[in-house]
């Protein structure tokens, strides 16, 4: 029996990536019958699927966003076990991005094909880290796919923040950062880093935080950034969705110092548009140097490139003598945007 | 290097002018000389390279890293420097950052084809940030938000001196500026500049508000046209002949003609023009003459240059700013009447009544070289800056269209990614029926941070068509334009121009069939 073409069998529709021998998509943007989800980020977890499959942590993430949904069916698979769908043997691996994000591995009668949804290479206190899964495509996020993005090392950005605050101790400093998965690690980081005093957290962030402590990882001692008397922010961090900082929301601190922690710090005139005053380069993506490793690690002779700056991508497969092309996924933000 | 790398990273991200201040502050009264020096002819724009200009700068990048891959990086990133800072593969190297006084001597010192090494060199030798700030220095155009004024302003303040202290001295000063620091710092006197044909610091006014119109006591004031051209000084002095902007950059070398004019003894303030048979020409023609460094006999005979005096502020060494605008006038007139240069007349004084007739006289003025009124307080000294009170301009309110938005463009600088300039039409009617949208111009400015957001938000989900950097849209919003005035122009496929466009309201209410007819801008054409 010779071995199916992969896009005969992984094929992109409007809804999605669609896997046609197991009939079911990968992080569906429309409500599908059957749904393996990466991770739990909105754009890639979506409410409404008859049937989800996903990792015990992003199944928890996905029921603290959307409340456990009626008459759905939930298989939890834990990263590396082997689960068939009709003639495909699906894994999840750890992709390193969030707790309990996941890279899909696929294969059916003999071709493999690995789709990574949104991936990093460094380290992060909150989650496993990503492993490299031979294969025959590769399928790879490219959001921060140019050159220009190299994203320094974490400790040297929380650094940044550590001293602004022994800089400024009148004043509060408000971190923007996404509720799921940079708000933890940007906590942890903290605390690795030897700060130990109250954090205080946007409303926003306070169901994700304690599903994150369930799930086994300590954040410290957080309070509530509500009701409070302006004084008691001084000299203090507060978390907060990037949105909320713009926002009236934002009144109730003291002269905040305005820190936006994403891989888009990299590009100042960004930065300096979202009116940032100290932007930190912190990122849950793959900057360049970590998107070419990784294109190098899996060995895929077959890449596909989703979300985010593909052409780069692409260009660079092709000069590494990697078939590449841009699957024309809709419906995925970019991170800040 | 770091301590100027360091501010620049601090000023871009400084959103209030006294924080830039005291930023600039603490960095002069730290930097020792000559580092201080540079970066304040960097800050101030006064600092230029003629061996390291972008081309040279694109080519190091091209020599070590993937064009396509930079191409698409620069497109994302929108600004030069910062791209091949970011971009710069860097080689190891055990060298130290620079000094910024290296930097700049060794540049200047440098022939053409050394520099491509002397920089990369640098560039291995510094960090992402450190290569941003000598990538920003040696391109020019530092854009961290900083004027000149603002940048001496900061040297003032380390000796709690006024700025037009140092403005009046910032003529006779040389690179790296020692004894300006040294003035300040209380170390030395005052830098002598008296003689010669400086620039002196000008006075500017205040645009007058229309709800403090009525409180003006308008017998204190004197009234003039106020002209559509440009403001200079004219210096001369002991055979030394120049021509400053308003902001004191010399552009001398553009005219010629005027300077062979200034046959006197006097520092005059007025506004230049083009003027053709005892008329002024249109502002675009002004334009031809603005920028060069050189100038055609063509250019000369075409474009003839004219100032239109205003204000004497010396005549032969004696000063006359502590005089008040009476006085100075009377001098004005005497002297004028009797040195009758060239290429000048005076700028006739109105004869004012009352408000009501200032007001009829504002708003019937359709004539294109005007733009308003000045009012100047009679018993005013002449003073350096922009004082509340004595000056005010009263512009005549702008014309202003409906337009529907057709293209939008990527801005660049502090607007990369976001598509802020934006090309609109008006409706015009068409041979074979129906009526489609002609381009009549751009505007890139008039919304706030905001609306930006918003119109970018609203181009991105209305997208029909690419173009590079430039987004056709589906016609959908309408802007009302304000502008100074529309002309026929060649160059437009509406054959119609309009001089200094803005936004001046998102009508996101307005249905785009009720936007405006090609047969509007017709009837605003300049008399």
């Amino acid at each position: 029996m010779s071995i199916p073409k992969p896009e005969s069998w992984v094929e992109v529709r409007p809804e999605g990536l669609y896997v046609r021998p197991g009939r079911f998509h990968v992080d569906p943007t429309r409500p599908v019958e059957k749904a393996v989800i990466t991770h739990g980020h909105a754009d890639h977890a979506r409410a409404g699927h008859k049937a989800v499959l996903a990792t015990p942590g992003t199944l928890a993430i996905m029921a603290a966003r959307y409340g456990v949904e009626e008459g759905q069916a939930r298989q939890a698979l834990a990263y590396g076990e082997p689960v068939n769908i009709g003639e495909v043997e699906l894994r999840l691996h750890p992709a390193g991005h969030v707790l309990g994000s996941a890279q899909v591995s696929l294969t059916y009668r003999g071709s493999r094909i690995v789709i990574s949804g949104d991936y990093k290479r460094r380290r992060d206190p909150t989650c496993p880290a990503f492993e490299p899964v031979p294969c025959d495509v590769f399928v790879t996020e490219a959001t921060f796919a140019l050159p220009v993005f190299r994203h320094p090392p974490d400790s040297e950005e929380i650094g940044k923040l550590l001293h602004s605050l022994a800089l400024f101790p009148e004043r509060a400093h408000v971190v923007g950062v996404y509720a799921l998965g940079k708000a933890q690690r940007v906590i942890c980081l903290l605390r690795e880093a030897g700060y130990d005093a109250p954090i205080f957290i946007h409303g926003a962030l306070q169901g994700l935080c304690e599903l994150y402590e369930a799930q086994g990882v300590a954040l410290g001692p957080l309070l509530p950034a509500l009701a409070r008397e302006k004084e008691e922010f001084r000299g203090r961090l507060v978390l907060a969705p990037p949105s909320a900082i713009a926002d009236r929301w934002s009144r109730r601190l003291p002269e905040p110092v305005t820190a936006v922690a994403s891989g888009w710090m990299r590009v100042r005139q960004r930065a300096k548009q979202r009116g940032v005053e100290l932007p930190l380069v912190i990122s849950d993506h793959a900057d360049w140097d970590e998107l070419c490793q990784t294109l190098a690690d899996v060995g895929a002779p077959e890449v596909w490139v989703t979300h985010g700056r593909e052409e780069a991508l692409v260009h660079h497969a092709r000069s590494q003598g990697i078939r590449a092309r841009a699957l024309a996924l809709v419906g995925f933000e970019e991170e800040g945007q | 290097m770091k301590p100027f790398a360091a501010l620049l990273d601090a000023l871009i991200f400084m959103p209030s002018r006294n924080g830039k201040l005291r930023l600039m502050t603490e960095y002069f009264a730290t930097t020792p000389d000559p580092d201080r020096g540079y970066a304040l002819a960097a800050l101030t724009g006064d600092l230029s390279f003629r061996t390291a200009k972008p081309a040279l700068l694109r080519q190091l990048v091209a020599d070590r890293v993937d064009p396509e891959l930079f191409a698409l990086s620069y497109d994302f990133v929108g600004d030069l420097a910062e791209t091949a800072a970011l971009i710069w593969p860097q080689r190891p190297t055990n060298r130290d950052w620079p000094h910024l006084a290296e930097v700049v001597e060794g540049l200047n010192g440098a022939g053409r084809t050394e520099v491509p090494t002397l920089l990369a060199g640098w560039l291995d030798s510094l960090d992402a940030t450190g290569r941003w700030a000598l990538l920003k220095l040696i391109t020019g155009g530092l854009r961290v938000g900083v004027s000149a004024r603002l940048a001496k302003t900061a040297v003032a303040a380390i000796g709690g001196q006024d700025v037009a202290e140092v403005e009046e001295v910032w003529h006779g000063l040389t690179l790296p500026y020692e004894p300006l620091f040294a003035w300040v710092e209380g170390r030395e006197d005052r830098p002598n500049v008296a003689a010669g044909a400086g620039f002196r610091p000008l006075m500017l006014a205040n645009p007058l508000e229309e709800r403090d119109a009525d409180s003006l006591d308008i017998a204190l004031y004197r009234a003039e046209w106020k002209w559509d051209g440009i403001r200079v000084q004219m210096a001369a002095k002991g055979g030394e002949r120049r021509i400053y902007s308003r902001t004191g950059d010399d552009i001398s070398g553009a005219f010629p003609d005027l300077l062979e004019a200034m046959a006197f003894d006097a520092v005059v303030d007025g506004e230049l023009l083009v003027l053709r048979e005892s008329e002024v020409a249109p502002f675009n023609d002004l334009q031809q003459r603005l920028n060069r460094k050189s100038v055609t006999a063509k250019m000369l005979r075409d474009y003839p240059a004219h100032v239109r005096l205003y204000d004497l502020l010396f005549e032969e060494g004696e000063d006359l700013r502590p005089l008040s605008f009476d006085a100075r006038r009377l001098r004005l007139e005497q002297w004028h009447a009797r040195t009758s240069p060239l290429r000048t007349d005076l700028s006739p004084l109105i004869p004012v009544t009352d408000m009501d007739a200032l007001r009829q006289m504002r708003s019937g003025a359709r004539d294109q070289s005007i733009e308003g009124l000045m009012l100047k307080r009679a018993d005013s000294p002449y003073l350096a800056g922009r004082p509340k009170g004595p000056w005010f301009k009263w512009k005549r309110d702008p014309l202003t269209l409906d337009v529907v938005l057709m293209y939008a463009q990527r801005g660049h600088g502090k607007r990369s990614s976001f598509y802020s300039d934006y090309t609109f039409g008006v409706w015009r009617e068409e041979a074979a029926g129906g009526s489609a949208l002609v381009p009549v111009g751009k505007a890139y400015s008039g919304f706030t941070d905001e609306e930006l957001l918003r119109i970018d938000k609203w181009v991105r989900a209305h997208t029909t068509n690419r173009f590079g950097p430039v987004r056709e849209v589906e016609p959908g919003l309408v802007f009302e334009v304000a502008f100074d005035s529309a002309h026929p122009s060649p160059r437009h496929k509406s054959g119609y121009a309009l001089r200094f466009p803005r936004i001046h309201r998102i009508r996101w209410d307005k249905p785009i069939e009720e936007a405006d007819g090609i047969e509007a801008v017709r009837g605003l054409l300049a008399v």
